[in-house]
């Protein structure tokens, strides 16, 4: 009960930081100010909020889970690449959004490429993709605040109770604060899991009798000494990975964040930071996934590493259903609930509970970017605003927040959780596959509408494509692989225990590079957007370092 | 010359990211509980924040801000 009412406590602090930047608001009806905070977030709301929303439940939860299966492989793989693209993308990228977005008024991505490469729509339909693949991160979300509170309160809240209390919480914020209160809650929420990390490797480390005995003894066993090493990947899979980072400013909710700072200064401290945040969050969460695995004494961890060894007996005859059934009690995505349970004195638990409550509530900026991309690439665009007015404008961004939350928590309420784990884990990749739509529209005058049509249309169909291939072939043993042709000693498509394979990369890298070849050709081959347009994006520098001659 | 630099250090930067040749080792354990594989990651994460603290110092397109209409309004959030 004690872990319970600390979240409780938790989740009523974050509904009050909402309505309060409501009340903060002066400008309440305009559209600026509710999707964007009037673009005046000062430095560190702007670097706490922008890492908030890039770290979503995954960060904290699903790490360490990745961390109990695959080692110490989980932070080179996700978290230093991630600290070297994210920065490196907000500093070429995202500065130059917000640029645009100042001089231009432009609020959602899809509004430049408009202007840019002159299309209403193909616009849309760049749009009507970005939706799609960020859909399941919201459900996603609402899922695992169920699935949370449920643990955390030892089953007393029902998933279906925790889940709409999670939504109506995250919903009424969104609803009343908008960006303000979206950017607020999300930097409370970043010190929270900031402060997280630290102590949960403390308590835990403790508890187990400190990590340097738990790592001996997981060096000692020969089951488990990989772990400490990358031997569990190839080194192709693992550079893979460097091209996962790339969705991070694709993502609606980050690109549209960017917009929202008050200076372009406020840009250095964040690109500076943001890989010691990184560090400071995955180091703690990676470290404990992996001694986990010596936590034989927690009853839950034991379950885990049990079918765990089931699954990888070779002698073991499974049915594709049992071996599911098996993957699911061997994921280690609660092993950090179970560590703290065990571990952490009950009101500490409760108080890191919270911090994980944090994690698992990122869903609210996704949110809202979907309903500042709706009324300002659907509504606005299609006349709504001419007609009805900038207040018709942000109620209706109100009303399509509480439309989606329902929608989502009914989807969460009836749907098996592993469809959205799909669909989010190739999301990434989709959007990763966009990225030629913003170097192409921002570096490159030469890019054509009809190229980013290529590359919309490219991205949509290739992660539909991998998911409909995953479906249909079933995932083999671990240590295993079903393959398909042979092209330089390496399978050219594959379905391996994890996903899929093209030539030994994860499907990101075939997916990226043939987006932008598909930029590169299509636009070559069509004709540019005028002169003028042209001119609005890349005659400026020329044009300020002249007049200062 | 000083944005090739740069490049060229973000391309390096990149590159060190595989390291292989680290692939199978787990000794020496740094501080006694870090494999060097991991202590590796987190000594180039810090190494990437110096990059970027670079960038930021000596690469920083100014010139989109001052094509920026007047940034004074708004209130600090």
């Amino acid at each position: 009960l004690i872990p319970s009412l600390f979240v409780f406590a938790y989740l009523a602090v974050v509904l009050y930081i909402g309505i309060f930047a409501f009340r903060r608001s002066t400008h309440r009806n305009e559209a600026e100010d509710f999707f964007l905070a009037g673009r005046s977030l000062g430095v560190f709301v702007f670097l706490l909020s922008l890492f908030g929303t890039n770290m979503t439940a995954f960060a904290i939860l699903g790490s360490s889970g990745h961390a109990f299966a695959n080692g110490i492989v989980t932070y080179g793989l996700m978290a230093s690449s991630s600290a070297l693209v994210v920065p490196l993308s907000l500093f070429l990228i995202g500065t130059r959004m917000w640029a645009l977005g100042k001089r231009h008024g432009f609020m959602t991505p899809v509004q430049m490429f408009r202007d840019r490469w002159e299309c209403g729509h193909i616009g849309t339909v760049i749009f009507a993709v970005q939706a799609a693949l960020l859909v399941p991160y919201i459900i996603i979300g609402v899922m695992g605040g169920g699935a949370t509170l449920r643990a955390i309160s030892g089953g007393r809240i029902p998933y279906w109770l925790g889940g709409a209390l999670v939504a109506l919480v995250v919903m009424s914020y969104v609803f009343f604060g908008g960006m303000r209160g979206t950017a607020w809650v999300n930097a409370f929420q970043t010190i929270l899991f900031l402060c997280f990390g630290a102590v949960a490797l403390g308590v835990i480390g403790a508890g187990m009798g400190g990590f340097a005995k738990a790592v001996e003894e997981l060096s000692a066993s020969p089951a488990t000494a990989s772990l400490l090493t990358r031997e569990r990947v190839s080194p192709l899979y693992f550079f893979s990975y460097t091209f996962i980072p790339l969705s991070s400013i694709n993502f609606p909710h980050i690109i549209i964040f960017c917009l929202t700072a008050r200076r372009m200064q406020h840009f250095r401290k964040t690109v500076v930071l943001y890989p010691v945040c990184m560090l400071a969050i995955w180091l703690p969460a990676v470290s404990l996934g992996v001694v986990a695995n010596r936590a034989v004494e927690v009853p839950a961890i034991q379950a885990k590493l049990e079918a765990r060894r089931t699954l990888s007996t070779p002698s073991a005859a499974l049915t594709p259903e049992q071996r599911s059934e098996l993957r699911a009690k061997a994921a280690g995505d609660d092993v950090l609930v179970r560590l703290l349970e065990h571990y952490a004195p009950l009101w500490l638990a409760g108080l890191l509970g919270a911090g994980i409550m944090a994690a698992v509530m990122a869903s609210d900026s996704q949110i809202l970017a979907l309903s500042t991309m709706f009324t300002e690439d659907v509504f606005a665009f299609y006349e709504g605003k001419a007609r009805f007015g900038e207040a018709a404008q942000v109620h209706t961004g109100r009303a399509f927040v509480v439309a989606l939350t329902v929608i989502a928590y009914f989807i969460a309420l009836r749907s098996p959780q592993s469809i959205f784990d799909l669909a989010v884990q190739y999301a990434f990749s989709g959007y990763a596959a966009l990225m030629p739509l913003l170097v192409g529209a921002l570096f490159w005058r030469r890019s054509t509408k009809w190229g980013a049509l290529a590359c919309a249309l490219w991205a949509a169909a290739a992660v539909i494509a991998v998911a409909v291939f995953q479906a249909a072939v079933p995932a083999p043993a671990p240590g295993a692989e079903v393959g398909w042709g042979t092209l330089f000693g390496q399978h050219v498509v594959s379905r391996t225990p994890g996903g899929t394979a093209v030539l030994g990369f994860l499907p990101v890298v075939p997916m990226t590079l043939v987006s932008a070849l598909l930029m590169v050709v299509v636009s070559l081959l069509t004709r540019g957007p005028s002169e003028a347009a042209v001119g609005r994006y890349f005659t400026r520098r020329a044009a300020v370092e002249a007049s200062h001659q | 010359m000083k944005r090739l630099s740069l490049v060229c250090l973000v391309i390096a930067l990149y590159a060190l990211h595989q390291d292989v040749w680290l692939w199978r080792a787990a000794r020496p354990f740094v501080f006694g509980f870090l494999p060097v594989g991991l202590f590796y990651h987190v000594c180039y994460t810090l190494a990437v924040a110096l990059v970027m603290w670079l960038l930021v110092r000596l690469a920083w397109p100014a010139h989109l801000e001052e094509t920026s209409p007047d940034e004074g309004e708004g209130s600090a959030s």
